[in-house]
């Protein structure tokens, strides 16, 4: 068995406990449940994930190189397969998922219908800028430079001369097919947006074989700091070799770093992180929480966005003081929810007093309403999802059996609140081995109700939240986010979370020297979260290519494509 | 030569390359053969395709129909087994579509040493043929992506995968744990996808092939000419993963082929209208409306069979663990299958059997959309096999035993319809190994561990 979880083993092993019941949990596991849910299995381990060269852009990832590529006003239609999540992040889901059948022929319509925009009258002028007839010899050159100047773009590379050939010949062929040079050229954009060197990230090997070259380390940069392709600046310290060097790219990491597109590299990680697409999918009983729609939804996600981004990138705070500010981003949408009247059309950031239960990152209405039932909170649920995200640990599945009743009767005459009724769980001892350990933490939010909303009372009864968060007691979700902020677990939990964004893959053991490194790193430089990126993005394992990989591909190196 | 030459001179020759592929997993990597060409509509392709070849020649269809949640045994399943068999309660809304449709009851998922994680073990059970806590854990196709492997490469379409919640991750066809075939949520989308500009009518009297797919054809070549260097670049599990993507390139080029033929003529096609999108703010949680979206989405994936654009589909009617709940109302029916009481004055309980009931109307709707359409000599439904389950039996317990199956349509003639058959706790594993027998496929046993067999279910086949 692998090591679970390198950086908190220990804390691992302490809480590793026999096969346990976790009733409520099981009641959103919907079918779909891999992608929704980190997908609890039998043991503790992380799923097997073999080292990869290629990882499948993700739609935002997709829609963000066509913007940067033709501009924002082309328009991205159609639908997407959904991103695979492995061991709670997309980013090693990415590395695992190909193309289906169905797949490619849904990202061939989107193809299409850029490629028509891209070369359509109202763009042609701004994206091509020449005209050939279709008949045109002079046709060869206007597609020549068309193909060099976008696929540099979309593939993050050179296009390499035989590609070009090609590409421009079947160029020509097509006009003169469709009797329409631009026509012709739509039909070889489509192909470049549906090939592999667009859709999938590509980890070409360089020539010595034991690293990745130059132009794939530029991509990994850029898709780590900014959740986009490498910009022209990048390219070119690619090109010129500059990137190869320590010095040549730090001095890329730290203008990367220092660009307003590094809010969005630490949005994307954040949403990944902490699961916020889940969002889109997100539906509440609209009679029991009126104050809830989809845009409201969106606009909890924005509003831990917001939050995260303001305090660790605006502010450059402590990654932990995002579990005990009294700081939140807040907008006219969310009033209803908080309680607050908002008069600012803007977002702003709102300071709750000090002392007010609705503190930290766990007091945020995101967190609290996606791991909720759609008409009621779960604290097993919540308390998974803390335990997931926050602890890095997993939790196996409930046995066969297993009797609800008492758990779920709302109406119970005497089990008025769902702490009594939780309580059932753990007067059963196989019950209690693990509910013991992910219902405290839940049940130290019940004050906020399943959208997210605060409340003192749960039938007319004081709803007690208390318990304990490392063998320390807590009162209430400021105090349990103290306890978030104050432990070690939690930050040694991000350092490793991050590295595995960064990756692609779960850590084996030969990662686990690398990522203590980066988490005492992260500690001694106030665990800022911008001195992490810039430690994972200069530290050469990024850019190594892992052993497994150069064993299995002896003839790697003379593959390498070339500029 | 440029691709796009080579295919007009293919046309001319009559030599395009119309093939199915047949895949398999060896040693963990995936392989992929190509077979020689065989002509979906014509019946002189030997035995195994001859198998899957309905009355008339007619191509015989597979599908499955799920919907989550179960139902009480006590009121589904029949007390007679053989033809005639009794209705209870819940298999009430069958009654005017039972000669059309078997009940298989008494069939059990074993766990092995694996725990019940509820609403997805069964399910995996069911069709993978062994238990699976996690899709990304399964260890074996689900019985669709088989079927749709053997036959499902002569239409345009080698499975369509729909779900009636509206969400596109609805879906439990699987390749494996990360291959998922997501599904088309709503009737207008899935309208567009089969009726819209790709549309090959089979009956239309003019065909001329389009230059346009001529040139797109090309392209998709053109993409193929990177799989040497981007194969000889990478490792072992990514070379898998490039030649599923190669392969779906593969598919493409031979899908954009069939459209520069003229397509067999197809009697019972006819191209319907398109439906209206749902309001906005329409909740099709809401059961009633659920049914209403499901019967529309039957109605279009009926015509999407008739002409020809498929031979395999799966249908969600509702999700894993049920998603449906009636609106205005608090607790849906998953958390109702756990929190209601049994009314002691009934002996069970009353608003699961409620949902239950809609559940079965939904089925019924379904295979009616599939018997209304005229097809040769019978129905359509006479050239198909829907297999429809659940992921449990009694959702209050999350049992996996007994969980209910039915199979509706005759295959062509391959399957007795209309009889109750009793599983008495055998693998229900010998309902996807029949199933595929009934499809042409020569499966000699299937599931896995103690899922393990080599025994159909004989009553079922003729």
């Amino acid at each position: 068995m692998k090591d679970p979880v390198i950086t908190t083993q220990s804390q691992a092993k302490r809480r590793r406990i026999a096969p346990f019941v976790l009733g409520a949990a099981c009641l959103t596991l919907a079918g779909s449940i891999a992608f929704t849910f980190s997908g609890a299995r039998a043991d503790e381990s992380m799923a097997d994930t073999p080292p990869s060269q290629l990882r499948r852009l993700t739609e935002l990832q997709y829609r963000t190189a066509i913007a940067d590529a033709f501009g924002p006003d082309i328009k991205v239609v159609g639908r997407f397969s959904p991103d695979l999540r492995i061991d709670g992040l997309q980013a090693v889901g990415a590395s695992a998922v190909s193309v289906t059948p169905a797949g490619l022929e849904q990202y061939e319509d989107i193809a299409r219908a850029i490629a028509t925009q891209v070369t359509d009258k109202d763009h042609r002028d701004r994206l091509i800028g020449c005209a050939p007839s279709a008949t045109d010899a002079k046709g060869a050159a206007c597609a020549r430079d068309f193909i060099q100047k976008v696929g540099l773009k979309l593939y993050r590379r050179p296009v390499s001369s035989a590609e070009l050939q090609q590409r421009v010949a079947a160029t020509l062929d097509s006009a003169a097919r469709l009797n329409d040079f631009h026509a012709g050229l739509a039909a070889t954009l489509a192909g470049m947006l549906t090939s592999p060197d667009f859709l999938f990230r590509i980890d070409w090997p360089d020539r010595s074989g034991r690293g990745i070259d130059a132009w794939s380390a530029a991509s990994r940069l850029s898709y780590l700091l900014w959740n986009a392709a490498p910009d022209a600046a990048l390219l070119a310290a690619a090109a010129d070799g500059s990137l190869n060097t320590p010095a040549g790219r730090a001095r890329e990491v730290e203008r990367m770093m220092a660009s307003p597109r590094f809010a969005d590299g630490v949005r994307a990680f954040f949403t990944d992180y902490l699961r916020l697409d889940g969002m889109d999918d997100l539906s509440k009983d609209a009679l029991i929480y009126p104050a809830f729609n989809s845009s409201v939804a969106s606009a909890m996600r924005e509003q831990t966005l917001r939050t995260i981004t303001w305090l660790l990138v605006d502010k450059k705070g402590d990654y932990r003081d995002l579990f005990t500010t009294n700081a939140i981003a807040m907008n006219r949408t969310l009033g209803p929810i908080y309680d607050i009247p908002v008069s600012k059309t803007d977002w702003y950031i709102h300071q709750y007093p000090q002392g007010d239960p609705r503190t930290g990152l766990l007091t945020h209405a995101s967190i609290l309403a996606q791991h909720s039932h759609p008409g009621r909170t779960s604290p097993t649920l919540r308390g998974v999802a803390l335990t997931e995200i926050f602890l890095c640990e997993k939790i196996p599945a409930p046995p066969a059996n297993v009797n609800f009743a008492v758990v779920q009767d709302v109406n119970n005459p005497t089990l008025k609140t769902t702490r009594l009724r939780l309580q059932a769980h753990l007067d059963d001892e196989e019950c209690a081995s693990c509910h013991k350990r992910s219902d405290p933490m839940g049940l130290g939010l019940e004050q906020f109700d399943g959208a997210g909303q605060f409340r003192t009372l749960e039938h007319d009864v004081t709803i007690d939240v208390t318990g304990s968060f490392e063998a320390k007691p807590f009162n209430g979700a400021a105090a349990m986010g103290k306890l978030f902020h104050d432990s070690e677990q939690v930050s040694a939990c991000l350092v490793q979370s991050a590295w595995r964004y960064a990756h692609g893959r779960n850590p084996v053991a030969t990662d686990a020297a690398d990522i203590a490194r980066l988490t005492k790193g992260f500690a001694g430089e106030g665990h800022r979260f911008s001195a992490l990126m810039r430690s994972i993005a200069l530290d050469p394992g990024l850019i190594a290519l892992p052993r497994t990989i150069r064993a299995d591909a002896p003839r790697a190196k003379k593959q390498g494509v070339s500029g | 030569m440029t691709a796009a030459k080579m295919i007009d001179d293919r046309l001319v020759q009559g030599t395009t390359r119309r093939g199915f592929l047949l895949r398999g997993v060896v040693g963990g990597a995936a392989v992929t053969i190509g077979l020689p060409i065989l002509d979906a509509f014509l019946d002189n392709n030997g035995t195994a395709f001859a198998a899957t070849l309905g009355g008339g020649n007619l191509p015989v269809r597979f599908g499955t129909w799920f919907w989550g949640c179960g139902m009480i045994p006590d009121r589904w399943v029949p007390k007679a087994t053989g033809a005639d068999y009794d209705l209870p309660p819940q298999l009430q809304p069958i009654k005017d579509i039972r000669q059309h449709v078997s009940v298989l009851s008494g069939f059990n998922v074993s766990l092995g040493s694996r725990g019940n994680l509820p609403h997805l073990s069964g399910n995996t059970g069911v069709r993978t043929g062994g238990a699976a806590d996690d899709w990304l854990a399964i260890r074996a196709p689900t019985l669709d992506v088989l079927i749709a492997d053997a036959i499902g490469g002569g239409s345009f379409f080698r499975s369509l995968d729909l779900s009636a919640d509206g969400n596109t991750r609805t879906s439990y066809s699987f390749r494996d744990g990360r291959t998922m075939n997501p599904t088309v949520p709503s009737a207008t989308e899935f309208y567009r996808k089969i009726f819209g500009g790709d549309f090959n009518d089979p009956n239309k009297a003019d065909f001329k092939p389009d230059p346009r797919v001529m040139v797109r054809r090309s392209v998709l070549s053109g993409v193929t000419d990177r799989r040497h260097a981007l194969l000889n670049s990478v490792g072992a599990s990514d070379r898998a993963r490039l030649d599923q993507y190669f392969t779906a390139v593969r598919e493409m080029e031979d899908k954009l082929a069939l459209q520069l033929q003229k397509p067999p003529p197809a009697e019972a096609c006819s191209i319907p209208a398109e439906p209206a999108a749902l309001r906005a703010g329409a909740d099709i949680t809401d059961v009633e409306q659920r049914k209403q979206n499901h019967k529309m989405m039957a109605q279009m994936l009926a015509m999407a069979l008739a002409c020809n654009q498929t031979r395999v589909f799966n249908m969600n009617f509702s999700t894993a663990a049920s998603d449906l709940r009636q609106s205005g109302n608090t607790t849906g029916y998953h958390q109702i299958t756990h929190e209601e009481m049994v009314d002691r004055s009934i002996g069970y309980q009353p608003t699961v059997d409620f949902y239950a009931l809609r559940n079965m109307e939904a089925w019924a709707d379904f295979v009616a959309a599939m018997a209304a359409v005229k097809e040769g000599d019978g129905t359509l439904l006479d050239n198909m096999l829907v297999f429809a389950h659940s992921d449990v039996s009694y959702a209050k317990n999350h049992d996996v035993q007994g969980i209910p199956m039915m199979l509706a349509g005759s295959a062509g003639g391959k399957v007795k319809p209309g009889i109750h058959v009793a599983g008495a706790g055998e693998p229900i594993s010998r309902v996807g190994l029949t199933i595929q027998r009934a499809m042409g496929l020569p499966a000699e046993s299937w599931g896995l561990d103690d899922m393990t067999t080599k025994r159909s279910v004989s009553d079922i086949l003729v």
